[in-house]
């Protein structure tokens, strides 16, 4: 007798995903207007039948800009994501699986990482290997791995003092497969909702550095920096501030909502 | 046919204590000190004691899954201790081993299939096809429907969860099944069950028994020799109706008289230990038994008495026997 009960979360994070996926695949091929084209003369207009979400200081068209600004979301928040879910895993997890001095050197490491203050690290590395949209991701990816490698590490501690990992030991099953079979599993949740909240972040971080010049360059779009380009006009063209603010919340909250319907799906246990 | 199957000698396992920011070594605690025994083909060994005794201590490191500080484990002609991680791993395949806590002992996320046919993947028995089959068997043996392969644990009851990790220690055909408190979080009902399997499967694979538990009743129900322990050292072992029946050690004595007797009108005198089990990280000298013993004397907080065996292969620890 198996009701099947609708996961909600995972339909409408799924749908708004799938909706921002296939805007940013079309924006590959098609956009309104050219991303860049530059029309004086045009600029800060209302929102029309021609430019559905306006223009900009430079006439350029909003709804077009938006759409190849989800590429770079999407792409600075996968990367993130990436490096961050994969290194905090491996560091995290091994960590806390192998415990002892080697647990210590490692965690107090990561402490030193979490204790500087997360901006200044940025910009540092962005100094260090330079600007632009790839290392940007990759240096929010580390900013998001000690966060990450904390969560995987408690997982793994808890883990492993259960009876089914003796049980996988008694067995005569490899440390490693241990590791990455038997207790990895048993953290998705936990590790998903990192992940997620891992990539929200990126997407914020991402227009800040770009506020600060360090992030995505101009004329490339960025939703973050398009909504710093628009404080000055939040009074006299507020759809040039809302257009932008509005994308990045829905893309957020579909993610937040797809991890809470994959944990809602994974775990056995909630059921 | 009585061959020896497993002989402990002299098995050690002390756990340091660390304090300080250092994490400088400022004792230990002596969790398991100096035990031997042998166990024969066939046999049941039981191993009763309080909790923190040392029992289940012992029983891991049968496993070599709790490192020995010292001593030796003879099994099969093999020295346990001796072998490297990877050669100790595939002789696993010998040794299994069946755990207290059915909830914790089975993998969430993985189905009965998957679980009970692990270790065979891991010895490289068999094909998929094969192996399908053998869990099948498996689950028909320990009582289980075949279906029940499809689904996951936290579908299951306590006392079928652990018939799961019953059919798991016997998927790769083990001679020795180390069974850790194997019925303690059962339902006393369905208890019973699980020890009449463990008898069943005995006989039907010739299987030798490490039974460790704290309860004396389902000790004697199934054990052909019991040791009593008492803080990380044998302190009595004999042929289990001799041990219930004329007990030497006077811990053993109290122990006995704590099991209760389902008859109103006994009424059995009953040895009240005072006091609880000392701190292992600081036993008594002589004895570790003296603080509680009811005939300790002045020899017993001195001298510790070694485990001396009678004739008829009735071994206690104390000086007034």
């Amino acid at each position: 007798m198996k009701r099947k009960k609708i996961n909600l979360n995972l339909l409408v994070g799924c749908f708004v995903l799938l909706f921002f996926l296939v805007t940013m695949v079309v924006s590959f091929f098609y956009t309104p207007y050219d991303v860049n084209a530059i029309a004086v003369s045009n600029k800060l207009q209302a929102p029309s039948s021609a430019h559905w979400f306006g223009t900009d200081p430079f006439g350029r068209d909003i709804l077009s800009r938006i759409m190849a600004g989800t590429q770079t979301a999407f792409f600075v928040g996968s990367v993130v994501t990436l490096i961050g879910v994969v290194f905090g895993t491996l560091i995290g997890g091994f960590a806390g699986y192998v415990g002892g001095w080697l647990d210590e050197i490692i965690m107090r490491a990561i402490d030193a990482l979490m204790a500087f203050p997360g901006i200044i690290l940025a910009i540092m590395i962005v100094a260090v290997f330079g600007t632009g949209t790839l290392n940007t991701a990759i240096a929010l990816g580390i900013l998001a791995t000690p966060g990450i490698a904390r969560i995987a590490r408690s997982g793994f501690i808890q883990n492993k003092q259960l009876e089914y990992v003796s049980a996988a030991k008694s067995i005569g099953v490899h440390p490693l497969k241990i590791i990455f079979r038997e207790i990895l599993p048993n953290i998705y949740s936990p590790l998903i909702v990192a992940a997620s909240v891992a990539f929200a972040i990126a997407l914020l971080a991402e227009a800040s550095l770009s506020y600060l010049g360090l992030g995505v360059q101009p004329p490339d779009p960025s939703l973050g920096r398009m909504l710093k380009e628009s404080q000055e006009y939040l009074t006299t063209s507020p759809w040039f501030t809302l257009a932008p603010g509005i994308t990045i919340t829905l893309l957020v909250l579909g993610f937040y909502m797809l991890s809470n319907g994959i944990r809602d799906l994974t775990d056995h246990r909630s059921k | 046919m009585t061959e020896t199957l497993l002989k402990v000698d002299d098995l050690k396992k002390y756990f340091p204590i660390s304090g300080g920011i250092f994490g400088r070594k400022v004792g230990e605690v002596k969790a398991v000190d100096g035990v031997s025994f042998i166990l024969k083909k066939g046999e049941t060994f039981g191993l009763v004691g309080e909790s923190g005794c040392g029992k289940s201590t012992t029983g891991r490191m049968l496993l070599r899954l709790t490192e020995p500080s010292a001593g030796t484990i003879e099994f099969d002609e093999t020295l346990l201790t001796d072998l490297s991680k990877k050669q100790m791993r595939k002789k696993r395949r010998d040794i299994q081993m069946i755990f207290q806590d059915p909830f914790g002992s089975l993998n969430p996320r993985y189905t009965v299939q998957q679980i009970i046919e692990q270790p065979l993947i891991v010895h490289g028995l068999g094909t998929s096809k094969e192996r399908s089959r053998m869990v099948e068997e498996l689950l028909e043996t320990v009582g289980l429907d075949a279906y029940a392969a499809s689904r996951y644990p936290h579908q299951f009851s306590g006392g079928q969860r652990q018939r799961i990790g019953i059919a798991r220690a016997l998927a790769v055909r083990p001679k020795l099944i180390v069974a850790d408190e194997p019925v303690s979080a059962l339902d006393v009902s369905i208890q019973s069950q699980v020890l009449n399997l463990l008898k069943e499967l005995q006989s039907e694979f010739k299987l030798t028994y490490v039974f460790i538990s704290h309860d004396l009743g389902v000790v004697r129900h199934i054990s052909d020799r019991v040791g009593v322990m008492y803080l990380g050292r044998l302190v009595e072992v004999a042929d289990s109706n001799m041990l219930y029946v004329s007990p030497k050690h006077p811990y053993t004595r109290a122990l006995l008289s704590a099991v209760p007797v389902p008859d109103p009108k006994n009424k059995s005198n009953r040895i009240i230990l005072s006091g609880d089990v000392p701190n292992p990280a600081h036993p008594p000298e002589g004895c570790a038994f003296h603080t509680r013993c009811p005939l300790a004397a002045d020899i017993c907080r001195k001298v510790r008495p070694e485990l001396i065996t009678d004739e008829q292969g009735h071994a206690a620890a104390c000086h007034f026997i």
